[in-house]
């Protein structure tokens, strides 16, 4: 396999982890890598369960969705139940908050961050808890630089909202170096 | 330089549209081709050209039929549902020999079925939807890149053998956002429409010229004529007269199937050096490519024939690219729409194998890996 990086951000609709996955493979891009982004949601505008999905490669990408991912983010209960069984053995798992307490799989690095808590308490809305994540999943894995994400955050946000996204994502960076990942 | 930017294939389809010089949009917005509609909403105030969201796909299908006959450049986007809605005007475009294209963003079906999710359900539906022995030009791109190109491609068609196209993106590449990298100003062939040269009183509309296309006018030049959907004459008026109307069926289909060498595409990767042949287009042609790269990494012997031009579809070119092969296998996203025609091409000098996947996912590799070993068995 080429693909280097299989990256499954998933939650509820209205969470942003379509628009997470859109920044995050465009700041591939600007890093010079390949990157695709596609995703799977209900007709629902709101809820249900939504799965984004990031290929990033050196190489060409070809088959474009995510099987099995080496990096999950679950943003959700329901997501969590969902798609916890398709990480490879020994990915990354990023929980938010309690999601998925108590029924952890076996044998992948689990790293549990309040991501929904954080951008509450810091930016007093829960908007932005999809780039904190995107600080979380860099601050862990490294897959873009910062320099690339902050150019990605500018493209895919107007000016005055850019800004706060961009302190959004180092609280998720800052917040990365605090957890303590765990087995089970 | 081109920027690098992260693009959606329904926006590529959305640049290459006004690239190619669509000047008037009419549609009726529908998941998964909406952001065809946003971007050509958004895009082509400022080039001068029109948007209308109109009341339905009917009207849609309809308005883009009177624009092109005014002499815009005009199409619509829409999906499964919409397409079938559109299916009495598309063969009413085609009887009056007006250049529209109609994108259909496939997804899930019959009728609502699941509206966010993939499909490649209307091949089938591209090529007989509208009733009667008219001929038809479809297109399906497998990237986002070759969506930009591809939909200049379509316009280009239309324009050229004056017909509707249709351009058949699927879910999961009309929402796909990869790599795009493409100079805005890049000199790319574009056609437009052959207008007669005679005076209006000589013009004879729907002449039986050589190659089958006659000029077009448009209306509002001083050329009077007549479009109508009922079987004409080369005046544009109705006729039953016998030889009037063979002749003029036989025209219609003629001037595409007997171009085909000049209309169809495809990709071509070790057919020559296989014994076991993929067909597959659209997004499922990257997951037979990825099955067909691990697979030659194990030294087993698999080629990919795409093609991208779905209708007219080259069969001297399909047959030469299946001769002698151990099998053929055609993963698609339905019931094996496009499976049949290989089957009717080869017609039984090769093993052809259907690999269907109608649960809206896309055919994943492995299951392309698993059938061709199982072939070679």
């Amino acid at each position: 396999m080429a693909t280097k990086w299989k990256i499954r951000l998933s939650g509820t609709g209205g969470q942003g982890v379509i628009k997470g996955a859109v920044i995050l493979a465009e700041g591939a891009l600007i890093d010079g890598s390949n990157a695709t982004q596609s995703q799977v949601y209900g007709p629902e505008s709101r809820g249900g369960s939504t799965r984004a999905e990031v290929n990033i490669s050196d190489q060409a990408i070809l088959f474009p969705k995510v099987e099995n991912p080496n990096l999950l983010l679950c943003m959700s209960p329901e997501a969590y139940d969902k798609y916890a069984k398709d990480l490879i053995p020994g990915g990354i798992l990023i929980l938010d908050g309690e999601v998925g307490k108590g029924k952890e799989i076996p044998g992948v690095k689990i790293y549990r961050c309040p991501i929904t808590e954080i951008c509450r308490e810091a930016m007093g809305s829960e908007l932005s808890a999809n780039v904190v994540a995107l600080g979380v999943i860099n601050g862990i894995a490294n897959l873009v630089s910062f320099d690339a994400m902050v150019e990605s955050l500018h493209r895919n946000f107007k000016a005055k909202v850019a800004d706060l996204n961009v302190k959004a994502y180092q609280l998720g960076l800052d917040a990365a170096k605090k957890i303590e990942p765990y087995t089970v | 330089m081109a920027k690098v930017r992260l693009v959606q294939g329904n926006e590529a389809c959305a640049m290459g549209a006004l690239k190619a010089g669509a000047s008037f949009y009419a549609g009726y917005p529908i998941t998964p081709s909406t952001e065809i509609a946003e971007h050509m909403a958004e895009m082509m105030p400022a080039c001068g050209a029109r948007f209308i969201q109109m009341e339905d796909e009917i009207a849609s299908a309809g308005a883009i039929i009177g624009a092109s006959a005014a002499g815009a450049k005009a199409f619509t986007a829409t999906s499964g549902p919409g397409f079938s809605l559109m299916q009495e005007l598309v063969g009413y475009a085609a009887i009056t020999e007006i250049p529209v294209v109609f994108v259909d963003v496939q997804r899930m079906g019959p009728s609502t079925g699941l509206p966010t999710l993939s499909s490649q359900g209307d091949i089938q539906q591209a090529r007989w939807g509208s009733h009667g022995d008219h001929s038809i030009i479809a297109i399906a791109p497998n990237s986002v890149m070759e969506t930009y190109y591809q939909t200049i491609k379509a316009f280009n068609l239309a324009e050229k053998y004056r017909t509707p196209v249709i351009f058949l993106l699927d879910e999961e590449i009309g929402h796909l956002r990869e790599r795009f990298e493409v100079d805005e100003n890049e000199e790319i062939e574009i056609i437009n429409r052959e207008k007669p040269t005679c005076a209006p009183e000589d013009y004879v509309p729907f002449e039986n010229v050589a190659g089958g296309v006659p000029p077009m006018a448009s209306f509002g030049e001083g050329y009077r004529y007549h479009f109508t959907g009922l079987t004409h004459n080369e005046k544009g008026f109705y006729s039953s007269a016998l030889p009037v109307v063979d002749k003029f069926n036989r025209r219609l289909v003629d001037k595409i199937e007997k171009n085909v060498k000049d209309i169809f595409e495809c990709e071509e990767l070790f057919v020559d050096d296989c014994d076991v042949l993929l067909i597959a287009y659209g997004s499922v042609a990257r997951s037979a490519q990825e099955a067909m790269n691990e697979l030659r990494e194990a030294g087993v012997k698999v080629g990919l024939f795409r093609p991208i031009t779905i209708w007219p579809i080259d069969e001297e070119r399909i047959k030469a690219a299946c001769a002698g092969k151990k099998a053929v296998i055609v993963p698609e996203m339905n019931l094996g729409q496009y499976a049949r025609e290989v089957e009717r091409i080869v017609a039984g000098s090769v093993p052809v194998k259907k690999l269907c996947r109608v649960d809206s996912e896309l055919v994943i590799p492995e299951e392309i890996i698993d059938m061709v070993k199982e072939v070679l068995k």
